[in-house]
C-alpha cells in the first residue's frame, strides 16, 4: 500500500499528472455514482420539439429523439469503462505472463512465443473484433474476452524485453541456484522487478482500448440501442451536427477528456517511474 | 547480407500462410456456416441447398481450405455470397483507394512528423518542444471519429469550403479521388504525425547524447549539419521499424475514417460485408490486409538492414 501512496505521489508531482489523476478519478466517480444522480430517465422521451438546446430542465439540450443529453452523456461512459478496465487487466494478466515466461526460459519456448506474437500482429484485429462481436454479440462479456485477448499479444512483447533485462541480474541467478520453481522465480525475482514496465503498459493499453471500444460503438458494434454510450452518441447524431451540436460535443467532451486523462496519468507515471515509453509500438 | 534477406523473406512467407490459416479456422469456428451466416432465418430447405452446392460447402474444411490457398496463389480470392461480381472487381478499386487514402497521408505525415520530431528534440524540454508536444497528445488520444466529425464541422459546416462526405463511385479516376480526399487525409494526418513524431523525439534525444555527436561537435562541424547529417540519420533507424509495427494500428483507424467520411475503400467494404455477414469476402479482405502489414514490415526490415551497417555485418536480423 505504502508503495502505491509512493506512485501517486510520484505521478501528482508534475502538473501535466495532476490534471490527468483528476480526471481519471472524476470519470470512474461519476460512472458509479450517475445512474442516483441524472436528472432523468436515460431514454425518457420529452414532448418538447427535438433539438431543442440548453434550457433550465434540459441543461445540455435535447437529442433527435427528445431524449435528455446531459443524462445520456453521464451514463454514457459506464459500459464503455467496465468493458475496457476488465480487458486490460485480463490482456495484462496473460500477456505478461506469456512475455516473463519467454523471456525467463529463452530458446525453443521464447521462439515459439514470439513467432506466434508476430504472426498475431498481422491479423486485422479491427476486423476480427467486428466479426466475433457479430457472430457471438455484444455482451460485456464477449468484449472483455475479445479486447482482452487482442490487447494482450502487445503486452507479450513488452513484458518480455523487460524481463530479458532482469533474467541476467545476480537475484535471479541466485534463486536459480538455490533450486527454486520456475514459476516462483518469475512470481518473486522476476515480476517485482517489471512492475514498473507493465505499471505504464497497463494505462497505455487502457487508453487503446477505450480508443477501440468507442471506435467499435460509433461503427454500431459497441452497446445496443438504447443503452447511452459516447461513441454510439455521436455516430446518431452526426448528421444533424449543423443543427443541434449540443448531443454530439458533450459526449465527445466526455470521451476526449477521458482519454486525454489517462494519456497524461501515464505520460506522468512513465516520467516518475523512469520507464521510457514513446519508442514502442502501439498494438 | 543475401541470406540474411532470404531467411526474412522465407519467414514473411510462412507468416502469411500461418495467416491463412488462422482466418480460415476463426470463421470456420463461428456458429453457422457461410450460408446460414448470410440467409439468416430464410436458411432452410433447397435455398440453404442450393447455396452450399454453389458455395461448396458441403466439402470438409481442410480441402475448402486448401481449394482456397491454391485459389489465392494464383490470385483467384474467392466467390462472395452477396455480390454476383468476382471478388477481385469488388475488392479491387476499394484497395487502391485505400492504398491511396493511406500513401498521400504518408507522403503528408512522415516528413511532417520528422521535421516537427526533430524540431522537438533540439529544443528539449523548452517552449517549442512542449507546445509539440502537447498538441501531439491531444491528435493521438482523441478518436478520429472526433477529429473526422471536428474537421467536418469546421472546414464543411462552418466555413464551407470542403465537401463533408466523399460521394463518388469506387473506380473513380485517380484526379477525382485526389480531388476529394482532403479532409480523410488530414484526419489520417493528425494521428499519425503525433504517433511518429513522439518516436523521433525520443530516439532523436537519445542519438543527440551519443558520443560520435559529441565527436561531430568537438571537431567544429555546424550545428545544421550535425543535426542533418548525423543524428537524423542514426535517430531515423529505430523509427522505421515502429512506424511499420505501427501501420496494424494505422489500418484500424483506416477502417473508422472511411466510415466517417463515407469513403469507398476496403475499410468500409469491411464493415459492410460484416454487416451483410458475407463471409468470403471478410476472409479475402483480411488475407490482403494481414499481406499489407506482413509485406510493409518486411520492408521497413530491409530498409533497416540497408541502413545500418552493424546488422548487415553481424548478421543479426
Amino acid at each position: 500500500m505504502g508503495a502505491m501512496v509512493d506512485i501517486l505521489k510520484g505521478v501528482m508531482a508534475t502538473r501535466s499528472g495532476k490534471i490527468g489523476v483528476v480526471l481519471v478519478t472524476f470519470h470512474l466517480v461519476l460512472a458509479l455514482v450517475a445512474p442516483w444522480l441524472v436528472p432523468f430517465d436515460f431514454d425518457a422521451q420529452s414532448a418538447v420539439i427535438d433539438h431543442a438546446g440548453p434550457s433550465l430542465a434540459h441543461w445540455a439540450g435535447l437529442d433527435i429523439l427528445g431524449r435528455d443529453v446531459l443524462t445520456r452523456t453521464m451514463l454514457g461512459g459506464r459500459e464503455a469503462l467496465l468493458v475496457t478496465l476488465f480487458g486490460t487487466g485480463l490482456a495484462v494478466i496473460w500477456g505478461s505472463f506469456f512475455g516473463v515466461l519467454a523471456g525467463y526460459l529463452g530458446g525453443r519456448v521464447d521462439d515459439l512465443i514470439m513467432r506466434s506474437v508476430d504472426i498475431f500482429l498481422a491479423i486485422p484485429w479491427m476486423i476480427f473484433l467486428l466479426l466475433v462481436i457479430a457472430s457471438f454479440g455484444n455482451a460485456p462479456m464477449v468484449m472483455i474476452l475479445t479486447l482482452g485477448f487482442f490487447y494482450g499479444i502487445g503486452v507479450v512483447r513488452m513484458a518480455r524485453a523487460a524481463t530479458l533485462e532482469v533474467v541476467v541480474k545476480d537475484y535471479v541467478l541466485a534463486a536459480k541456484a538455490r533450486g527454486e520453481s520456475t514459476l516462483s522465480i518469475m512470481a518473486n525475482e522476476i515480476l517485482p522487478n517489471v512492475r514498473d514496465v507493465l505499471m505504464v503498459e497497463s494505462a497505455m493499453r487502457w487508453s487503446w482500448m477505450l480508443l477501440a471500444f468507442s471506435a467499435l460503438s460509433f461503427l454500431g458494434f459497441g452497446v445496443t440501442p438504447p443503452t447511452p454510450d459516447w461513441g454510439l452518441m455521436i455516430a446518431n447524431s452526426r448528421i444533424y451536427l449543423a443543427l443541434a451540436p449540443w448531443p454530439v460535443l458533450m459526449p465527445m467532451i466526455a470521451l476526449s477528456s477521458l482519454i486525454i486523462g489517462i494519456n497524461l496519468t501515464a505520460d506522468a507515471l512513465a516520467k516518475s517511474l523512469g520507464v521510457d515509453k514513446t519508442t514502442r509500438a502501439l498494438v | 547480407m543475401l541470406r540474411l534477406i532470404a531467411r526474412r523473406l522465407i519467414f514473411a512467407v510462412v507468416t502469411l500462410w500461418v495467416v491463412s490459416m488462422v482466418v480460415f479456422s476463426a470463421i470456420e469456428l463461428l456458429p453457422g456456416d457461410a450460408c446460414q451466416a448470410f440467409l439468416g432465418q430464410m436458411a432452410q430447405g433447397k435455398r440453404l441447398e442450393n447455396c452450399r452446392t454453389e458455395h461448396n460447402l458441403n466439402a470438409p474444411a481442410y480441402v475448402r481450405y486448401a481449394d482456397w490457398a491454391l485459389g489465392l496463389s494464383a490470385g483467384d480470392l474467392g466467390k462472395s455470397i452477396k455480390r454476383s461480381k468476382p471478388l477481385e472487381d469488388i475488392i479491387g478499386p476499394r484497395f487502391r483507394n485505400t492504398v491511396i487514402l493511406g500513401m498521400t497521408a504518408a507522403l503528408v505525415g512522415i516528413p511532417l512528423a520528422i521535421l516537427l520530431g526533430a524540431l522537438a528534440a533540439l529544443y528539449r524540454d523548452r517552449r517549442p518542444d512542449l507546445w509539440i508536444s502537447f498538441i501531439a497528445i491531444f491528435c493521438m488520444t482523441v478518436p478520429e471519429f472526433i477529429t473526422g466529425t471536428l474537421l467536418i464541422s469546421f472546414f464543411s459546416v462552418w466555413l464551407g469550403w470542403l465537401p463533408g462526405i466523399v460521394i463518388m463511385r469506387a473506380d473513380a479516376p485517380l484526379l477525382d479521388v485526389l480531388s476529394k480526399i482532403v479532409l480523410p487525409v488530414m484526419t489520417l494526418t493528425l494521428v499519425m504525425v503525433a504517433h511518429i513524431m513522439r518516436m523521433v523525439r525520443t530516439s532523436m534525444i537519445d542519438v543527440l547524447a551519443s558520443d560520435f555527436v559529441m565527436m561531430s561537435q568537438l571537431k567544429g562541424v555546424s550545428r545544421l549539419r550535425q543535426v542533418l547529417m548525423h543524428a537524423l540519420p542514426n535517430a531515423l533507424l529505430p523509427t522505421i521499424n515502429l512506424i511499420a509495427l505501427n501501420i496494424a494500428w494505422l489500418m484500424g483507424g483506416v477502417l473508422v475514417v472511411e466510415v466517417v467520411f463515407n469513403y469507398p475503400g476496403i475499410g468500409r467494404l469491411s464493415v459492410n460485408a460484416i454487416s451483410d455477414r458475407d463471409f468470403p469476402l471478410v476472409q479475402a479482405i483480411a488475407l490482403l490486409m494481414a499481406s499489407l502489414y506482413v509485406g510493409l514490415n518486411l520492408i521497413a526490415d530491409l530498409l533497416a538492414l540497408l541502413l545500418n551497417p552493424k546488422l548487415r555485418s553481424r548478421g543479426v536480423g
